[in-house]
């Protein structure tokens, strides 16, 4: 027997849109962002350029990075608003080590990443504090640390290493950004991971019903904490190749991502409930946004604007699938 | 509709209601007709479209045509508050009280009338301290204050979706005791519940739905079971043979033959071995032992330790003291995960704390595979299809909504729990009454497959709430009574006369062993 | 304060009182330890001021009337991620039209503005129950579209306030400091009248079980609109409190208020699920954070090692609360 609805939902509307977003999301999504280039190249003649299109590349590298984290808390019914803090603290640790190595630096910026994530993990997967809480709480520790770091980096002279610099800013073969080359091989391992291995399904799973894991001899509590400390992993590598890209660390660094990583993941239609989406929406949502920015940044659209308009979409996209969901 | 004679004053009249979720009919075309002064069943095989019937008339979801009327005239229901107004009050199949807020919040809440809601528990023979929270109530106790409080309204007509499902045998006759006084003062209900004996107790008339439709409404007199039980399943399904699974070597054993094998398992080794398990407030030490090719059932009411049993035995509950051995090792599971790795599986209550409902079929059934770490890495997906592909035909699962089991009917959503253990292999299953709210043509693969496994070497564990299946399946029967084991029988000499004596306490018997 | 009130004869038997004790448990231990941190520390400082009421309370003003607008919304089982850019917003505009007013044209303006605030909030409140999107990315949309509001009214901190206003808020009335009596009235005057009507009830029962809550009949999507509405009317009370103390606009402002007033609701022993806790406890835990922080920073440590302090407590509760909770369910 199906439970009863809550609420009666009212009448769908939009019915060819809403059968095409569930059906075929990547074609729908695919025909939106070609729709999108078309547009900004329609305002700025001559926008779509292999050059042009290899700057939106490198623009949606970390920003892909960053929400495939988010792609992962949500896709288990959870959420990480700590992702934008950890990027700006891996971040900084890039900027502020970089003196001494650029191994020694990545490393540590990773091992931070790797904590941020096991802490998360331990906190709703052992302790089942709610996502929301646990990572709002870390950010807000990672931020008070980092005002504290700031302060002391200011006595040395921050540098971003070269090689992290040409990472998150240079193309090899006159057009590949090489931070899509860090970008794709995470990508295609997400992407086979989800569909194709024990612990994508276990992803999936706990997301859908926890009990019925439990149930099922699923230990839970391995499957958050994995899924935590891959988002502070994934987070870490967004925030180095951020730096590599503004070649210089501040406080604020990855703080607009935060939206955006989620506008990414609701864009590409990973149910914030959990249980069903998948990384490919994603990445389709993280390019959207990217050449949107591109467009309203081309229109002269402030920050304000664009923040303004970021949330109206969020909140448009995320009612479509709503709406598109079964009505049971 | 039957073509029986209609009473002079019909309350409710529902004619060729329809309703449709996207591509999901639920309801094709359903008529009803209640008169005034009867208790009338509504019957039908599981997802023949009795729940969205109820929705429907009860305003929690509206049909997409058709027509309503009480008492000649049309109504039209918006949400659950504009359905009493037209005289209308239902008890729906989970409990509608607020956890956290207290009986009398609630009551207030609704705007029941405490004095009446106090009434007709007291018609019962029950009380309830008003300031305790609805959430510390044991469910019987909220089902029937849930009635408590659709009878302060005095209703012309009283819908009960499965009352009595939730209901020990004792509350189930108060329950009929005030359905009886109702009728007497000319009111009407709608009873519906998928246990034709009640339906036959209680009932003046029924109607039963197949497929969205209405098939036929009969007076229920004597040996009218027969006559619902052909009408529920229609004439496709009606012969046994229909039913049989599909899977190599199933359902060719009848089970008369199957009975008769009971006596040879005591020679086959011990499976599952329990020894003095308690929990506090729930077990007072019990103790049983299960052995390869045999399934032992457990009978008992509502509320004697059976969930504690099976939760222990499942691992999902650590027991305060006793022991269990699995094929003569100790046991002593902290998660349901060790106690799957010993072999013990578990079919939960309710299906959907089992299942996965946005996910597929497949998914679902190869759910335990991916239990520990070690499986994380890259799936074989050709032993995952050939495993699932197994479990599937084996219980032939409709599989046309395979994509999102949310979308299939409950019958099939249990087979995909019992596949899920097909697939990873298992010792022992614990069955904890998976038949409860499924179709007799579903009902009837269950048995059988469980009849199968038996003879494959496993052991089963089975509780069930419909007492008749236990001489239908079970080889031995535990009767448990206040957390201990009162009585063990053999299935064949356990009636349902007599069982129904043990599980109530009477006929009380030092256990064996 | 804490659950729903119980009307008829409460306490007709001596075990009603242990009950409601038992039961708000968490809210009675949370004002025991503010009182406790507050004696310890007039006893070891007797002579500092900086610990007096009045301070203290001018300084967790804004976090309590945040903690007071998650708290609506929480019970009704939701979350307010535009508690903070609301409270920004209501900050700037006030600011803005606040700058040349007399005190009785900036107490009708903070009126108006109320107003609409629950209107903002009723309308996030009906966006949520006409799409059926959840509550985080709803309130995390509008979030940032208020920010992005406040952002672009005052792209630069500006404004001001009368100082009457300023004082109605942050100075003392007689010996009580008056954000005790904002606190006060705020209570008294939004939520104690929708509290004790069926209005509340309803609230707390959507919050509880939001299905059940439907069959008993209950208009479940006017109770979760209700509940987002009193959120704004006490944010914006919240940028009011802002605008007082600092007595300018600045849309960075409210900021930081998102977490701490999440952190101020868990802490003050309201259920996340919804349906349990009241406004008592709330209030209490932003005081006590609040405390925390004027201690660390007047033992010599850097503010913003307080904030990471404070960040970390929080974090820390709710771990261990979650793992005393695992353990019991274990057990």
């Amino acid at each position: 027997m199906t439970p009863y609805t809550a609420t009666g939902r009212p009448e769908v509307r939009w019915p060819a849109a809403r059968r095409a977003l569930a059906d075929r999301p990547a074609l729908t999504l695919g025909g939106i962002l070609v729709l999108l280039l078309a547009a900004t190249d329609a305002v700025s003649p001559g926008f779509v350029t292999p050059h042009q299109l290899s700057t939106t590349l490198l623009y949606a590298a970390p920003l892909g990075a960053l929400a495939a984290g988010q792609t992962l808390a949500m896709l288990t019914g959870g959420i990480d608003l700590s992702v934008s803090a950890t990027a700006t603290a891996a971040a900084y640790l890039i900027a502020g080590l970089g003196a001494r190595g650029t191994a020694q630096a990545v490393a540590v910026a990773l091992a931070l990443g790797l904590a941020v994530g096991m802490t998360n993990g331990v906190g709703i997967g052992v302790c089942r504090v709610q996502p929301l809480i646990m990572t709002l709480g870390m950010a807000g520790v990672l931020g008070g640390a980092l005002t504290l770091a700031s302060l002391t980096f200011t006595n040395g002279v921050p540098v971003v290493p070269d090689a992290v610099h040409q990472l998150g800013s240079g193309t090899v073969l006159g057009y590949l950004p090489l931070d899509t080359l860090v970008w794709a091989p995470l990508a295609i391992a997400l992407l086979a991971g989800l569909a194709r291995s024990g612990l994508g399904r276990a992803i999936y799973a706990v997301g859908d019903n926890p009990l019925a894991c439990r149930l099922a001899g699923i230990r839970v509590w391995q499957v958050l904490l994995l899924t935590y400390v891959l988002g502070g992993v994934l987070s870490a590598i967004a925030g180095i190749l951020l730096v590599g890209y503004t070649n210089a660390a501040d406080l604020n660094l990855a703080t607009p991502y935060l939206l955006q990583s989620v506008a990414a993941v609701v864009i590409g239609g990973t149910s914030i409930l959990g249980g069903s989406g998948g990384y490919g929406g994603t990445i389709l949502g993280a390019l959207i946004l990217t050449v949107l920015d591109s467009l309203l940044t081309i229109l002269n659209v402030s920050q304000a604007g664009k923040q303004m308009l970021y949330g109206a979409i969020v909140l448009g996209l995320a009612w479509i699938y709503a709406r598109a969901a079964p009505a049971e | 509709m039957g073509r029986h004679p209609m009473p002079a004053v019909n309350l409710l009249e529902v004619r060729g209601v329809s309703k449709r979720y996207g591509a999901v009919v639920a309801l094709r075309s359903a008529s009803l007709t209640v008169a005034a002064g009867e208790v009338h069943a509504l019957l039908g095989a599981n997802g023949a479209g009795k729940s969205t019937l109820v929705k429907i008339l009860t305003g929690v979801i509206r049909p997409d045509a058709g027509t309503i009327e009480m008492s000649g005239r049309p109504v039209r229901f918006a949400s659950p508050a504009s359905a009493p107004r037209a005289g209308l009050a239902a008890v729906f199949q989970d409990p509608s009280l607020v956890p956290d807020l207290t009986v009398r919040q609630n009551l207030r809440l609704t705007g029941a009338d405490p004095a009446g809601v106090r009434r007709w528990l007291a018609a019962m023979d029950l009380g309830v301290d008003e300031d305790d929270l609805a959430g510390d109530l044991p469910l019987p106790l909220l089902r029937i204050l849930d009635l408590a409080r659709a009878l302060a309204r005095e209703p012309r007509l009283l819908i009960l979706d499965e009352i009595t499902a939730a209901l020990p045998a004792d509350l189930v006759e108060r329950v009929f005791h005030v359905i009886r006084r109702w009728r007497a003062q000319g009111r009407s209900v709608l009873f519906i519940s998928h246990r034709l004996v009640e339906v036959r107790t209680i009932c003046d008339r029924a109607t039963v739905l197949r497929d969205g439709a209405d098939v036929g409404t009969l007076v229920l007199a004597e040996r009218a079971e027969q006559q619902i039980v052909a009408l529920m399943l229609g004439p496709m399904a009606a012969s046994p043979e229909a039913l049989r699974p599909a899977g190599p070597g199933a359902g060719t054993r009848p089970d008369a033959a199957v009975r008769d094998r009971a006596g040879g398992a005591s020679a086959a080794p011990l499976l599952l071995e329990a020894r003095g398990l308690a929990v506090s407030g729930a077990l007072r030490g019990v103790s049983l032992s299960l052995r390869a090719g045999e399934i032992v059932g457990v009978a008992a009411l509502e509320g004697q330790g059976q969930d504690a049993l099976f939760d222990c035995l499942a691992g999902n509950r650590r027991a305060d003291a006793g022991e269990i051995r699995v094929a003569g090792r100790t046991l002593a599971p902290r998660t349901p995960y060790d106690a799957i790795r010993a072999g013990v599986v578990l079919v939960p209550a309710d299906r959907v704390h089992a299942l996965l409902p946005q996910r597929s079929v497949r998914e679902n059934i190869a759910l335990p595979l991916y239990n520990r770490a070690a499986r994380w890495g890259p799936i074989d997906l050709r032993d995952e299809g050939a495993r699932a592909g197994a479990a599937i035909a084996r219980l032939a699962i409709d599989t046309r909504a395979q994509r999102q089991v949310r979308r299939m009917s409950g019958g099939n959503q249990q087979k995909v729990v019992v596949a899920r253990w097909l697939a990873a292999g298992f010792r022992v299953m614990l069955c904890f009454d998976p038949t409860r709210g499924i179709d007799v043509g579903t009902k009837r693969q269950i048995h059988r497959l469980l009849r199968d496994l038996a003879a494959a070497g496993a052991a089963v564990l089975l509780f069930t709430s419909e007492l008749p299946e236990i001489p239908l399946v079970c080889d031995r029967v535990l009767a448990l009574y206040e957390g201990r084991v009162v009585r063990e029988l053999p299935a064949r000499a356990a009636d349902e006369a007599t069982l129904l004596r043990v599980v109530h306490g009477l006929a009380r018997e030092e256990p064996p062993g | 304060m804490t659950g729903p009130p119980a009307p008829g004869a409460a306490g007709r038997r001596p075990i009603a009182a242990l009950r409601a004790v038992r039961r708000s448990a968490w809210t009675v231990a949370i004002v025991g330890l503010l009182g406790a941190l507050l004696a310890v520390e007039k006893l070891v400082h007797p002579t500092l001021n900086v610990f007096d009421m009045q301070s203290l309370v001018d300084g967790a003003l804004p976090l309590c009337l945040a903690a007071m607008a998650q708290t609506a919304v929480v019970l009704s089982g939701g979350i307010d991620l535009s508690v903070g850019p609301m409270m920004s917003l209501v900050n700037v505009v006030s600011a803005l039209l606040m700058t040349h007013a007399t005190n009785g044209q900036a107490v009708l303006i903070a009126l108006g503005l109320m107003a609409v605030a629950a209107a903002a909030g009723a309308l996030t409140g009906a966006v949520i129950v006409a799409t059926g999107v959840p509550d985080i990315i709803v309130t995390l949309a509008t979030g940032f579209v208020w920010g992005g509001l406040a952002l672009h009214i005052m792209p630069i901190p500006g404004g001001a306030a009368p100082a009457g206003f300023a004082a109605l808020m942050t100075g003392e009335l007689g010996s009580v400091p008056s954000g005790l009596v904002v606190i006060l009235a705020a209570l008294a005057i939004l939520w104690e009248p929708v509290h004790r009507s069926p209005a509340g009830l309803a609230l707390y029962a959507v919050g509880s079980n939001r299905a059940a809550a439907y069959l008993s009949g209950v208009a479940v999507g006017r109770a979760r609109v209700t509940a987002y509405a009193m959120g704004g009317a006490f944010a914006a009370l919240g940028g009011f409190a802002l605008t007082a103390s600092t007595t300018n606009g600045n849309a960075a402002a409210g900021t930081s208020y998102t977490l701490t007033s999440v952190a101020a609701t868990v802490l003050g022993g309201v259920s996340l699920a919804g349906g349990r806790g009241g406004m008592i406890g709330p209030v209490a835990a932003a005081l006590l954070l609040t405390l925390i922080n004027t201690l660390l920073t007047f033992e010599g440590v850097d503010p913003n090692f307080s904030l990471v302090v404070q960040g970390a407590i929080v974090v820390l509760v709710v771990m261990v609360a979650g793992l005393v909770l695992v353990r019991r369910r274990g057990a």
